[in-house]
């Protein structure tokens, strides 16, 4: 057998074990999401949790909106705007709770000893609490936003391309939070749990959810460019307001939660192999 | 195939100001059923929990199934698996959807086919489609063990299996994992305060204490040694010397 046919034989050895080593990571993820399947499946308060608060915050803010623009004089607050905004709002605030709260499923059972030492990586772990997320998120959210249609003839759908756009960035900073708040538990244990509820809301003032970034001080708007969901709440204002579409803040946006969810995703890393050296793992519910 | 199952070499765990394992070698056969022994403090937990990968090592290497546990971690994981009472399964979840979920983690393949005989084989068909959460103690331990069997291991590590079980299922386990190892040449090495059930099944007994292999050896050859008629006396001679035994050995 001639020395090329021997390194092709081993190519294609090579390329079979690399794809068969991903089809198994793809089993061992969708396996995570399969546990969390069976979890909402059978429990009701769980799905209804799911819907309920993006569902409620919306007609509370499609009723303040309606409010606005009838009684407001001199206020310029466009159609649906503060809906969208809220919306919005909420997929940075699911994305960061259901990262966090696949996680604390696994602590509140008691099973994290059994899923450290099955053939599941902390990568995969990590990937499936992501893609958990965005799942939920699109649920939850998405019901929330078919329903102000009929309620208020409101559709953020109409933004098109550019909601997906803005979803995207959205969820990727609530990876960024979700995965600190899970690698703090890791450490701290669940004495950090509420930072779960609580962390997300130091963004909300200073990234201009309902209020244009100009009205900060000048040295916390420094603070709000530095976070991607300023340009996506600036962005959405220009698009609802102008009908343009800011491509530049996009990408501002893109770029920063791409160093934000490497920052995140290595926290966690750092964390796991921490928990790993302190013996952390069995006692993360202590 | 390697002829250890399980290879310690010099490992020491500290935290912080505490060394919870100070210099521990020893070796199990493949195909053994070995305990490990020890009063509280021992080293117990933080030994088989280095040994599952959970805790990294100060110092020393650790060798599973002729892999390098700290190296090869994943090479090892899904050729063995765990098994403890102090470990739950997710409370919400079916009994067959628990079993499902970690026969698809572990990459069982004709998964439904082997749920089904594991439940069967542990006299759980009839709780199958009742919650984990909602099972007795005895229950919820065989469940745990098909669970830790699914992926058909060649390295079962027990953490006390029998606890919280009625003799006569903690007899029915027994032989279960017996059976298991004769069939599968397996290699079973637990942690046990039950030394009624370390004598029958073990062929090979550790002794911790204070961190430190007091003594291994067979039952019948610890009994002779120490001149005593059970393992319990023996295991009280041990905890009750002030220094250890025996330097650590194979």
């Amino acid at each position: 057998m001639s020395r090329v046919t021997i390194n092709r034989w081993l190519k294609r050895m090579s390329r079979r074990i690399l794809v068969d080593q991903v089809k198994q990571s793809l089993l061992r993820i969708f396996a995570i999401h399969r546990r969390h399947y069976y979890l909402m499946r059978g429990s009701w308060p769980r799905i209804a949790e799911m819907f309920y608060w993006p569902t409620v915050q919306m007609v509370m803010w499609g009723f303040m909106n309606q409010y606005l623009t009838q009684r407001a004089e001199g206020v310029y607050i466009g159609a649906g705007m503060l809906i969208a905004a809220f919306l919005l709002w909420d997929v940075l605030f699911r994305s960061q709770l259901g990262v966090s709260l696949a996680f604390f499923e696994e602590i509140y059972s008691r099973n994290l000893g059994y899923l450290f030492v099955s053939p599941l990586r902390p990568q995969e772990l990590v990937l499936s609490l992501l893609s958990i997320a965005v799942l939920r998120t699109g649920l939850g959210v998405g019901v929330a936003a078919w329903l102000a249609i009929p309620f208020y003839g409101f559709s953020i759908f109409d933004l098109g391309w550019a909601l997906v756009a803005f979803f995207c960035n959205l969820i990727f900073f609530g990876w960024a939070i979700g995965l600190a708040v899970v690698s703090m538990v890791m450490r701290y244990g669940m004495g950090a749990e509420s930072l779960a509820w609580a962390l997300v809301f130091v963004f909300a003032p200073i990234t201009g959810v309902y209020y244009p970034i100009s009205v900060l001080p000048q040295w916390l708007q420094y603070i709000s460019w530095c976070l991607p969901p300023t340009y996506v709440f600036e962005g959405l204002r220009e698009l609802i307001g102008m009908h343009t579409v800011n491509m530049m803040f996009l990408s501002y946006a893109l770029v920063l939660n791409l160093v934000y969810v490497a920052i995140a995703a290595a926290l966690f890393l750092v964390a796991f192999r921490a928990a790993r050296q302190r013996g952390l793992l069995l006692q993360i519910g202590e | 195939m390697c002829a250890k199952a399980i290879e310690f070499q010099d490992v020491v765990k500290r935290y912080e100001h505490v060394t919870a394992v100070a210099g521990v070698s020893f070796s199990i056969e493949y195909g053994a059923v070995a305990a490990l022994l020890g009063g509280n403090g021992a080293g117990k937990t933080t030994l088989l929990s280095m040994l599952l990968g959970l805790v990294t090592p100060t110092q020393g290497k650790i060798n599973v199934l002729g892999s390098d546990m700290l190296r090869q971690r994943y090479q090892v994981l899904p050729k063995i698996s765990f098994m403890s009472p102090y470990v739950e399964l997710p409370f919400r979840l079916t009994v067959e959807q628990n079993l499902t979920f970690y026969a698809q983690l572990y990459g069982v393949s004709r998964a439904r086919k082997m749920v089904d005989r594991l439940l069967a084989e542990l006299d759980l068909l009839h709780v199958k489609k009742r919650t984990y959460g909602s099972l007795s103690a005895g229950q919820r331990t065989r469940v745990a063990l098909a669970k830790s069997l699914l992926n058909s291991p060649e390295l079962l590590v027990l953490d006390e299996p029998t606890a919280s079980l009625d003799p006569d299922t903690a007899d029915y386990m027994r032989g279960y994992l017996l059976n298991y190892r004769n069939e599968n040449n397996a290699t079973l090495f637990m942690a046990s305060h039950n030394m009624v059930e370390v004598e029958r099944m073990c062929d090979q007994v550790v002794i911790l204490k204070a961190g430190r292999v007091a003594d291994i050896a067979a039952p019948a050859a610890l009994l002779g040694k120490y001149g005593r008629g059970t393992l319990e006396q023996v295991f009280l001679d041990v905890a009750r010397h002030d220094q250890p035994l025996v330097k650590a050995h194979e």
